[in-house]
């Protein structure tokens, strides 16, 4: 294997890449190169346990600290990239540092949509969730009584709200769409977290559009909508997606289309460039597809490593992600792009469910509600590439436990 | 602090002194056992952190919780009857000692 091997982004995907490189039996040079100062470390707890200060930074690491060393693996943190320059295979970052390399990884990951600042985006008390400094600075503000705005009705802002509401604040979330989860999720699965939510006292206006934050001394004031209510809050969360961090290789040259262009074997347009997780888009089921979890930070990554050794599969996974809410955990199988159908199946215990979506009679995703056993089921069902007829899913009384054998 | 020995699949094994209440699926990671992978970070959504209790040790930590029991029909390696997922056991000092098995994924 030709040495050096540079890793730029340093996240799940960026440390899931070094560990399998070496499991491979890489034993070069390699550096990781990350922007934030901190180890690798997992960002789903974000705004879940470590915002609600359940759990340590420690605890979010992906390796102890001491890996590193054992994998003579070359950090560079806190070194954000200036630029790439594929034609004599360097990065150059900001620091002075100039880095060679053999074969090159792109793991940036991606970023949050922000407001824009005409719009008060920019005001003290207005937040996203991506980084463990966005978390810092939430979590004490996370007190009882105050108000707290939410911008966006996904996962991220239905977790915050989870958070906010359980420690004792007033939260309202804000969803421009007819509901919350609507590119994410079929109505069943957006009205079974508006009632949760409604039950524990969180305040959901959906179809309704924001004008402006508000801010008084450069802080925020409120929010206030296009029909013109102003609603006082203390703070802001803003979950209205993410994008992907792309810049660096399309100042580079590589094809870019709203991520990072790979094939199924994770390689870009350029010699010996490879990108994997959040930051890239490859072609999965026929269409360009861009995965944004853990599940893909970590599966692809492994796969980008495989193929620098030589691995010729192609990258063909069964997604899987998961949110917690209260105490709801949403597990979900597959995904559920380009669905035509989908059926409810009721769960054996208080306050399970799972839906399950069909495009035309075939099973390509579940989301299942305090059900694990259905998201496994549908897990390992579609990883085998069969499906479970509709009729039979939506029937709470039928046992599915025979489909995870093939007849 | 409590201690834990990991048994892997070719009879190596390891152990490692672990802090009180944190799960022993992230003590794997923190020490390098190979197989236990822990991708969803201990949140019941993988299933990559499945091991077999000691036969010893079952009493002490019982058997698995209700959504962890659904879990357990997915494992890569054969459920057993000490199956528990990794991540559901906590380190205490009653738990000093204990042994684990780890299938090989």
């Amino acid at each position: 294997m030709a040495d050096p091997i540079v890793i730029v982004g340093a996240g799940q995907a960026g440390a899931a890449l070094a560990a399998k490189l070496r499991a491979l039996g890489y034993s070069g040079p390699l550096a990781l190169v990350g922007e934030e100062p901190v180890l690798p470390y997992q960002r789903p707890p974000l705004s879940k346990k470590y915002v609600s200060r359940e759990l340590e930074f420690d605890r979010l690491l992906v390796r102890p600290p001491a890996w590193y060393g054992e994998q003579k693996i070359d950090l560079h943190l806190g070194s954000p990239v200036a630029a790439l320059n594929p034609a004599d295979k360097t990065i150059a970052l900001r620091n002075g540092t100039m880095l060679r390399y053999a074969k090159l990884a792109l793991t940036a990951g991606a970023r949050p949509r922000r407001l824009p600042a005409e719009i008060g985006g920019d005001l003290a008390g207005v937040f996203t969730i991506r980084s463990v400094a966005d978390a810092d600075a939430i979590a004490p503000l996370l007190e009882p009584g105050k108000r707290m705005l939410v911008i966006g009705g996904g996962y991220i802002g239905l977790e915050a709200a989870s958070v906010a509401r359980t420690k004792g604040m007033e939260v309202t979330i804000i969803e421009v769409a007819e509901r919350i989860l609507q590119r994410v999720a079929a109505p069943p699965t957006a009205d079974y977290f508006r009632a949760l939510h409604r039950n524990h006292g969180v305040t959901i206006l959906e179809s309704t559009a924001l004008a402006r934050l508000t801010g008084a001394g450069g802080r925020l004031a409120g929010a206030a909508l296009k029909d013109g209510t102003h609603l006082p809050a203390d703070l802001a969360i803003v979950g209205i997606g993410i994008l992907p961090n792309d810049d660096l290789a399309r100042a580079a040259g590589l094809a870019v289309d709203s991520g990072i262009v790979v094939d199924g074997q994770c390689r870009t347009s350029a010699p010996d460039i490879y990108a994997a997780g959040d930051c890239a888009r490859f072609p999965w089921r026929g269409e360009p597809t861009r995965l944004e979890s853990v599940q893909n930070a970590i599966d692809q990554a492994e796969h980008a490593a495989a193929t620098m050794f030589g691995e010729q599969r192609v990258y063909d996974p069964v997604p899987w992600f998961w949110s917690d809410q209260y105490d709801i955990k949403l597990q979900i199988a597959g995904l559920n792009r380009g669905y035509t159908d989908c059926v409810v199946r009721p769960g054996k215990r208080a306050g399970s469910a799972s839906v399950w979506y069909y495009r035309a009679d075939t099973l390509i995703a579940v989301d299942a509600m305090n059900d694990a056993l259905s998201y496994g089921i549908a897990k390992k069902v579609l990883e085998a590439g069969r499906s479970i007829p509709k009729t039979t899913a939506a029937d709470a009384a039928a046992d599915l436990k025979p489909f995870l054998t093939a007849n | 602090m409590p201690k834990v020995t990991w048994i892997l699949h070719d009879g190596r094994s390891i152990s490692a002194e672990v802090a009180a209440g944190h799960n022993l699926m992230e003590a794997a990671v923190a020490n390098n056992v190979p197989d236990v992978i822990g991708e969803c970070g201990g949140c019941l959504s993988c299933a990559t952190c499945h091991v077999y209790v000691d036969a010893a040790w079952h009493e002490k930590t019982g058997g698995p919780g209700d959504m962890e029991g659904e879990m357990l029909e997915i494992t890569t390696a054969e459920r057993r009857p000490m199956s528990r997922l990794s991540c559901q056991i906590k380190a205490s000092e009653e738990l000093d000692g204990i042994v684990l098995h780890v299938p090989h994924v």
